[in-house]
Parts: C-alpha cells; sequence; structure tokens
C-alpha cells in the first residue's frame, strides 16, 4: 500500500501539491489525469523519493520514503519519469539490464538474464535488444525505458506518461502488458496519462488532479462526468458509453 | 569491441614500459634500470590516477569534457601548499617531510573541495554553468595563489613555483610510497564500484530508482576524484587535459561507457601516454621536461575540437 499524508509541496512559495491525503491499496491500476501543471509528476517525484519532501509523510509498504535505505526501496518500487534523461552509449539491453541492479548489484545471474529477456519480449524489444538507445525511435527508446522499469520486478510501478511518443498499436500494447502485470499478480501500476480514454478502458481507478489538489478519485465511472471533466480541463466534452465503456469524446469541434 | 580495446591498450601500455626501461642502456646498467624503473612507478601512478579521476568526475557530472583541472580541482593542490609556504615560510616549508606537506595539502583540498564543489554536484547543473563555475573557480585558485605568492619573500616564492607546474622528469621520490599507496587504494575503490558508477552515470533519478542514494554516493565519488588528483598533483604537478585526452581515447578504442571496461582502458592509455611520450621525448629530442607541454598541448586542442563538436566524443 502507497500511503500519502498530507503532502504539500512548493517551488520557491509556489505551491504545487496542497495538502494531498491518498492511499493507493496493493493492485491495482491507477490512473492519474489531469491538465498540464497539476502537480502529477511533483507527486510521483515525490512517492519515489526523486524529490526530498517538505511536509506531511509517504509510506509505501510502511516503509517511509525518506528514511528508508534506497536498496531496500528500489525492490519495491520504481519510477519512470516523463522525461527519461541522457542515455550514451547505452544497448537497449544494458538499459534493461539496469533494472535487475537493486537484485544483484551488478553481477548478472542466470535470473536476471531471464528477467532481461522476459522484458525485451514483452516490450518487443527482442531485435532491438543490441541496438544503441541513441540509435532508436523516441517511442522504441520509450518501451526501452518502461521495459526497464518492469524488469526492476517492483511490487510498485509508477509510470510517468509512458504512452508517449507511442503509436496507437504499441500504446495499446503497452496498456494491455500493464494490465496483464496487474491482474497476474499483486503488482501494483500508478500511471499519467494525458488520453482519458486508455485511462476509461485499463483503469480501475482514476485520480483526478487540478492546482495540486485530489478533485476526484473513484471508478472511471464514476470520475469521468462531463461536470467533473469540465471542471478538470476547462471546457465541456460529451461522454458516451458504449460496450460497457466509458468514452470521452474530448476532441470535438 | 570493447575486450579488443582493452586488450589493444593494454599491449600498447606494456610495450612502451618496455621500451622506457630498455631502450639504449648504457654504463651501469643495475643503477640506470633502478632509476627508470623508479620514474617509471612515478608515470604510472600518474597515468593511472589522472585516468581514473577523469572518469570518475565525467560520469557523476553527466559530461564528457570535464577533466578534474578544468573544474579547478589541481589549482586547488596548488593553493593548498602556497598556503602552507606562506604559513611555515619557505625553510620551514622545505624542513618538514615531503610526506607531511602531502598530507596537509591533501586536508586542505578535502576540506575545501567538499565546501565548493559538493553543492554544486548535489544537482546535476547544466554543462555551461558547470564549465563555466569550474573556469572561475580555477581562476579564483591560481589567483588567490598569486595572490598568496606575493605576500610571500621572493626568495621562498621559488619553493611555491616548484610546485606550479607539471615535471614528469622530477618525480620526488619520498612521495612515490604515499602515492603508490593512495593511489591503489583510491583505484580499487573505484573499481569496487564499477557497476554503482554504471549506474550513476543515468543520473540521479534513475540512480536513486535503482536504490542508490545520490547525495552520500557522489560525495564518496568526488571525495575518490580528490585524493586522486592530490595524489597525481603532488607527484608532478597540474596535468590539465591529459585525462579528457586519455579517457576520450579509451572510449573511442572500446566504444563503451562501461566502467569495467572504460576504468581499465583509460588507465593503461593514461600510462602509455605519459610513459611514451616520456621516452620518445628522452631518446627522441633530449629535452624531457617539455613532455608537459605538449600533453597539454593535444589535451588542449581535443578539448576545443570536444567542445565545437557537440558531446559526441
Ligand atoms: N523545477 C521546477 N521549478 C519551478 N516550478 C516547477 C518545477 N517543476 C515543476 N514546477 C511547477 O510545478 C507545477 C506542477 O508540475 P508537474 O510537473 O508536477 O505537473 P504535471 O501535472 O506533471 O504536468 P504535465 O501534464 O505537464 O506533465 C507546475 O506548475 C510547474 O510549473
Ligand atoms: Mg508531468
Amino acid at each position: 500500500m502507497i500511503e500519502i499524508e498530507g503532502v504539500s509541496f512548493a517551488h520557491r512559495g509556489t505551491p504545487v501539491l496542497r495538502d494531498v491525503t491518498v492511499s493507493l491499496p496493493k493492485g491495482g491500476l491507477t490512473a492519474l489525469i489531469g491538465p498540464n501543471g497539476a502537480g502529477k509528476s511533483t507527486l510521483l517525484s515525490l512517492v519515489a523519493r526523486l524529490q526530498p519532501l517538505q511536509s506531511g509523510r509517504i509510506a509505501v509498504d510502511g516503509m517511509p520514503v525518506d528514511r528508508t535505505p534506497g536498496r531496500l526501496l528500489a525492490r519495491s518500487l520504481t519510477i519512470m519519469r516523463q522525461d527519461t534523461g541522457p542515455v550514451g552509449r547505452l544497448t537497449v539491453r544494458e538499459l534493461v539490464g539496469f533494472g535487475r541492479f537493486p537484485h544483484s548489484r551488478g553481477r548478472q545471474t542466470a535470473e536476471d538474464h531471464r528477467h532481461i529477456d522476459a522484458s525485451l519480449e514483452r516490450f518487443d524489444l527482442g531485435d532491438l535488444a543490441a541496438r544503441g538507445l541513441d540509435t532508436l525511435s523516441g517511442g522504441q527508446r520509450q518501451r526501452a525505458f518502461v521495459a526497464m522499469a518492469f524488469c526492476q520486478g517492483t511490487d510498485y510501478l509508477l509510470l510517468d506518461e509512458p504512452l508517449n511518443n507511442l503509436d496507437p498499436m504499441y500504446g495499446r500494447q503497452m496498456m494491455r502488458h500493464l494490465r496483464d502485470v496487474v491482474d497476474g499478480g499483486q503488482r501494483t501500476v500508478v500511471i499519467v496519462l494525458h488520453d482519458i480514454n486508455y485511462a476509461a478502458a485499463y483503469a480501475d481507478r482514476i485520480l483526478a488532479m487540478k492546482d495540486g489538489r485530489i478533485l476526484a478519485d473513484g471508478t472511471p465511472a464514476e470520475v469521468l462526468t462531463p461536470d467533473r471533466l469540465e471542471a478538470l480541463f476547462g471546457y465541456r466534452m460529451e461522454v458516451r458509453e458504449f460496450e460497457g465503456r466509458v468514452h470521452v469524446l474530448h476532441h470535438g469541434p | 569491441m570493447a575486450e579488443r580495446g582493452l586488450w589493444i591498450a593494454g599491449a600498447v601500455a606494456l610495450l612502451v614500459a618496455a621500451v622506457f626501461l630498455g631502450l639504449g642502456l648504457r654504463g651501469n646498467l643495475a643503477f640506470v634500470l633502478e632509476l627508470r624503473a623508479l620514474r617509471l612507478l612515478g608515470l604510472v601512478q600518474v597515468g593511472v590516477a589522472v585516468a581514473v579521476a577523469t572518469v570518475l568526475l565525467q560520469t557523476v557530472t553527466a559530461n564528457r569534457i570535464l577533466t578534474p583541472s578544468v573544474m579547478g580541482l589541481d589549482a586547488l593542490y596548488v593553493l593548498g601548499q602556497t598556503l602552507l609556504v606562506f604559513t611555515l615560510g619557505g625553510i620551514g616549508y622545505a624542513s618538514i617531510d615531503a610526506r607531511l606537506r602531502f598530507a596537509c595539502g591533501l586536508l586542505v583540498m578535502i576540506g575545501m573541495a567538499l565546501v565548493v564543489f559538493l553543492p554544486l554536484l548535489r544537482r546535476r547543473l547544466s554543462l555551461t554553468l558547470l564549465l563555466l563555475t569550474g573556469a572561475v573557480l580555477g581562476i579564483l585558485f591560481r589567483s588567490l595563489t598569486a595572490l598568496v605568492a606575493r605576500l610571500i619573500d621572493p626568495n621562498e616564492f621559488a619553493v611555491v613555483q616548484g610546485a606550479s607546474y607539471a615535471n614528469f622528469s622530477a618525480v620526488p621520490p619520498a612521495l612515490l610510497l604515499p602515492g603508490l599507496l593512495l593511489i591503489t587504494a583510491g583505484v580499487g575503490v573505484a573499481w569496487a564500484w564499477r557497476h554503482r558508477l554504471d549506474v550513476m552515470s543515468l543520473g540521479p533519478d534513475a540512480a536513486v530508482s535503482l536504490g542508490i542514494d545520490w547525495i552520500p554516493a557522489v560525495t564518496a565519488v568526488l571525495g575518490l576524484v580528490v585524493v586522486l588528483v592530490a595524489a597525481s598533483t603532488a607527484l608532478v604537478g597540474p596535468v590539465a587535459f591529459l585525462g579528457l585526452l586519455v579517457v576520450a581515447l579509451a572510449e573511442r578504442l572500446t566504444g563503451t561507457r562501461r566502467h569495467a571496461v572504460l576504468l581499465p582502458a583509460a588507465a593503461l592509455i593514461g600510462v602509455a601516454v605519459l610513459v611514451g611520450g616520456q621516452a620518445t621525448l628522452q631518446h627522441g629530442f633530449g629535452g624531457a621536461s617539455t613532455l608537459g607541454v605538449i600533453v597539454e598541448f593535444a589535451g588542449g586542442l581535443l578539448f576545443l575540437v570536444l567542445l565545437a563538436g557537440g558531446r559526441r566524443a
């Protein structure tokens, strides 16, 4: 369980998160939606201890993120950031292999190699395994980073806009894989999405954020109503139900 | 390619060392060989220390055109020595044990480096900002050295001057053993950390989520860099671009930044460049004291090429 309690955060006095309290039980796929600048990435980065907490507390399976040794946390939680940063001269396989570091400390065993192969295969990177990351397309690189996070084998997987750069086929495939991962065991995925319909189709729960607050929290059907969406994004969208799923027509003229 | 590059570097380093020891032997063999072996030991230490320190610094700052001396680290060592001359006087300075001087210099340097550089490295600065800061700090340390030197008696100034220029032909014998110990220990630690260093090169966010505690880890690596630079500066004086040259060559040769390959490759090339250069100058041109100038020239040129050509080394 991820427990976030009374977390506020400010950049140079400008509030970014305002007293956020929410808890995410183990298991399930939670989508974080909301307009640009809502504080989604900031919230995830605090959970993943990439920035120091300013107030409030966050615990993962009872371990306070600001006081637990990094090695320990790295075996139960990982994050893929929105901007994945510089990569230098790495091959896809080397990058994905870094996911095993918390377990093997760099001396990879046969089991590590099995995990790496499985991740490569799951994200359709087998043919690209020996390629340098700097030779890949944006979407291919994005998949390599998700594969690395997946390869870490943590109970909690935080993904900040993993669908960036992905074509419809790979976008759908990524969501199906994440769904599989969640359904297959006790793993928990928290994912920032901008395409509301992916959230509607794959998420168990949606957290909607705006101005550093959680505006709505519930199942897709509960959160994705025209009124809530208007409060969130500032314009009216039509919501249709089709074959038991909510569809948001957000791109109309 | 990586392993082959490593073998090539190793073979070249060995060959060069053999040439250095064996070429043009004349007179009292035992005496000449001992002299050359000691010199070789000094050069090997410096080559290895500078190469490893540069790899470490480039890894934690995520950029490949930095060397410890672009960040003003060796200037810091010289400043420390100058301060010692200032407080003890030239005679006092000269009368204390070279090893003690070295230890004092090292302490001053570690203290100042932690105060000045640690805040900079906590978050990765942009390349431009880092270079600019480094350049400014280097100038600051050098001008402080000059200022303190002015305050010193002109006769004692010569003592300081000796410490401010690279001199590969006169390695102080008293420092060979402490240098060897420090550098061996430092390189051993870097080797033990090779996998962590690979992870750190992904940047603070990825490293943290893979279980590295970033600030303690960066502090430790920086400490290591300081020790290595102090040791090599104490042995031969400041060598500005040697590290850059050596690491860029190693990366070219092995085609990887994996530390298990890059660290030994850079160290071997460091040895090859220094020992090879010294051997060539000694036997070819006579004026062996100019090696520093040539290395700086080649390294400086490469620095400009790297700057102009973006970050692809
Ligand atoms: N380093 C920073 N310095 C100053 N302000 C920042 C910094 N990082 C983020 N912010 C501000 O914090 C707020 C929240 O940013 P955050 O990245 O969490 O938003 P987000 O919900 O992830 O948005 P997006 O959908 O665009 O990714 C924004 O207003 C942003 O301008
Ligand atoms: Mg974001």
